[in-house]
């Protein structure tokens, strides 16, 4: 069929041009200047401390909202009370929020004119513009990413086997972790994936409360603004291409978790498509 | 045993033999509340602090309304080449069967994995006077990077997975039965589509319409690159509040800040008021 022949290379050519290209010009500006000064830049101890900083802020929002994404699913798919849907609606606040309000929100409370921002300069305690705002902000920004995932799923898995476990005289732990954390286990995973990806990579947020000193307080993404702001262009994408290399793990990653694993990831599809 | 059944009966919720409800529930209001509603309530109470006379003596600066223009004209825009691409391209992902047809699929969700500061750069580079497609456009004499142009393509590019991934499970659930007996009847592909497929895509295509449309209004990292930035011209309304941050106006960042809320509480009060109508009218 010559119309549907069509409407494929359309929408290949689409993408070509608004997703795979962007992709490609990372590397290609990267490697502009041969590979040599790439691994140089890459070698700069500021690229080092930018990577340490990025890891340990996901190491720290991710995990805390890993713990949140578990408690808001235990108490909104096992339970049924007034104003669960309101909750729901406020986990994903914060996806209809630009991250620029998210770090904005972080110096209206911590920053010197900020709420609490006399008690902090009395104790001598900085939190915005240094380390303790920008995994605030990074934690407000990826709030929903875990829940959002695990929510429906849990909804969707039901509470049989539990409320069986408890009539056999479970208690509550054995309950979560032998029957509820193994029957979302896929699904976690693949919110912390999504979770770990945004908090790795979050702009924004981070840019409002960030010291902006290069080798300080910059994460990969800052250290990508700082070197392209003061034209180093190759080295601005060869930090880049570290990014894109992370972003490409996670799309192959949640790529093969949809496959191997797509009847516990996506309940409801399962049930409409059958 | 009694007693605590008795207990566990309350007015706001249904019993329940399950345990946890009042630690989990308890953990997860607190993260909400410490993090997202307390924060915003501060906002709002500042907000509140500077008054009607303040807080319009900022929004209705002349570059505080030419900048929200500029954002809702641009996130319109894109939002709408999405409704049409992003459409396509969920059609063609769901429907047929070629070749790489799982790689594209999979290249959908780029623009969530990708950090926005690096698509921000990427973006810049290509759209550029002498960037790849900059220099073919240039030949044109179009310029694309630098000028509003350059924000709907950066939200063009960030957007189009909310779409995409809201249409796809229910373009897989269309029933064929129908589109099959317009088929035999007679009908043209084009009159199945705009006849029968459209009508129940609808109102999810507005649902990834609103998706597309917030998060293009918020979007930060991927536009001030290409963006030129110029006040009242191609500068958005969350480069204004950095801006603002940056010379330390907090009472300016905090009125645009609530502005920007308002603007965005009103957008999706309005489009779900819309797909609530559509879905009466044709009964989906």
């Amino acid at each position: 069929m010559a119309g549907r022949r069509a409407l494929i290379i359309a929408a290949l050519l689409f993408m070509a041009l608004f997703l795979v290209m962007p992709l490609i010009v990372v590397f290609a500006e990267a490697l502009s200047a041969g590979v040599g000064s790439y691994l140089s830049a890459l070698a700069d101890p500021n690229v080092a401390s930018a990577i340490w900083l990025t890891l340990l802020i996901a190491a720290i929002a991710v995990p805390a909202n890993l713990v949140f994404g578990v408690c808001a699913s235990w108490c909104i798919a096992k339970f049924d009370f007034i104003g669960r849907n309101l909750l729901i609606t406020l986990i994903d606040l914060p996806f209809s929020i630009s991250p620029v309000i998210a770090g904005l929100l972080e110096v209206l409370l911590f920053g010197l004119n900020g709420l609490f921002g006399g008690w902090l300069s009395d104790h001598n305690i900085q939190i915005v513009f240094a380390l303790p705002g920008m995994i605030l902000a990074t934690t407000f920004v990826t709030l929903p990413f875990v829940a959002r995932e695990v929510i429906p799923l849990a909804q969707e898995q039901g509470n049989d086997e539990e409320e069986a476990a408890v009539t056999l005289g479970a208690n509550g732990f054995q309950i979560f972790f032998r029957i509820s954390l193994p029957k979302l286990r896929w699904g976690l995973l693949y919110g912390v994936l999504l979770c770990n990806a945004r908090a790795m990579g979050e702009f924004g947020a981070v840019s409002v409360v960030s010291g902006k000193i290069f080798g300080q307080t910059d994460t990969l993404s800052l250290a990508v603004e700082s070197l392209y702001e003061s034209y180093e262009i190759q080295a601005a994408f060869a930090v880049a291409s570290l990014l894109a290399l992370l972003a490409l793990v996670t799309l192959v990653l949640k790529a093969a978790l949809e496959w191997r694993h797509r009847d516990e990831l996506f309940a409801t599809r399962r049930k409409t498509s059958t | 045993m009694s007693a605590t059944t008795l207990n566990r009966r309350s007015l706001w919720r249904q019993p329940s033999i399950l345990p946890g409800f009042a630690p989990s529930l308890t953990i997860t209001l607190v993260w909400l509340g410490v993090l997202v509603i307390g924060p915003l309530g501060v906002m709002l109470w500042f907000t509140a602090g500077l008054g009607w006379d303040g807080f319009f003596a900022v929004i209705l600066r002349p570059r505080v309304l030419g900048d929200l223009f500029v954002s809702l004209w641009t996130a319109f825009a894109a939002s709408f080449v999405n409704v049409f691409f992003g459409l396509l391209v969920a059609w063609v992902l769901t429907r047929y069967r070629f070749p790489g047809r799982r790689l594209a699929d999979a290249l959908v969700d780029l623009p969530f994995a990708l950090p926005t500061a690096v698509a921000g750069i990427a973006l810049s580079s290509l759209y550029a006077p002498h960037g790849w497609i900059g220099a073919m456009l240039a030949r044109l004499g179009i310029t694309i990077a630098f000028t509003p142009a350059g924000i709907v393509v950066a939200m063009i590019f960030i957007s189009l997975p909310f779409i995409v991934r809201t249409l796809q499970p229910v373009i897989q659930d269309l029933e064929a039965e129908q589109e099959e007996a317009a088929s035999l009847m007679g009908a043209t592909p084009l009159q199945i589509f705009l006849r029968i497929s459209l009508p129940a895509i609808l109102p999810s295509l507005l649902t990834g319409f609103t998706l597309a449309l917030a998060r293009c209004l918020g979007e930060y990292g991927s536009i001030i690159f290409i963006a030129g930035n110029k006040p009242m011209v191609s500068e958005i309304l969350p480069l204004l509040i950095v801006a603002q941050l940056d010379q330390f106006d907090y009472q300016g960042a905090t009125a645009i800040g609530t502005l920007m809320l308002g603007v965005s509480f009103v957008l999706l009060l309005a489009i779900n008021l819309l797909q609530a109508w559509v879905r009466k009218r044709h009964g989906g």
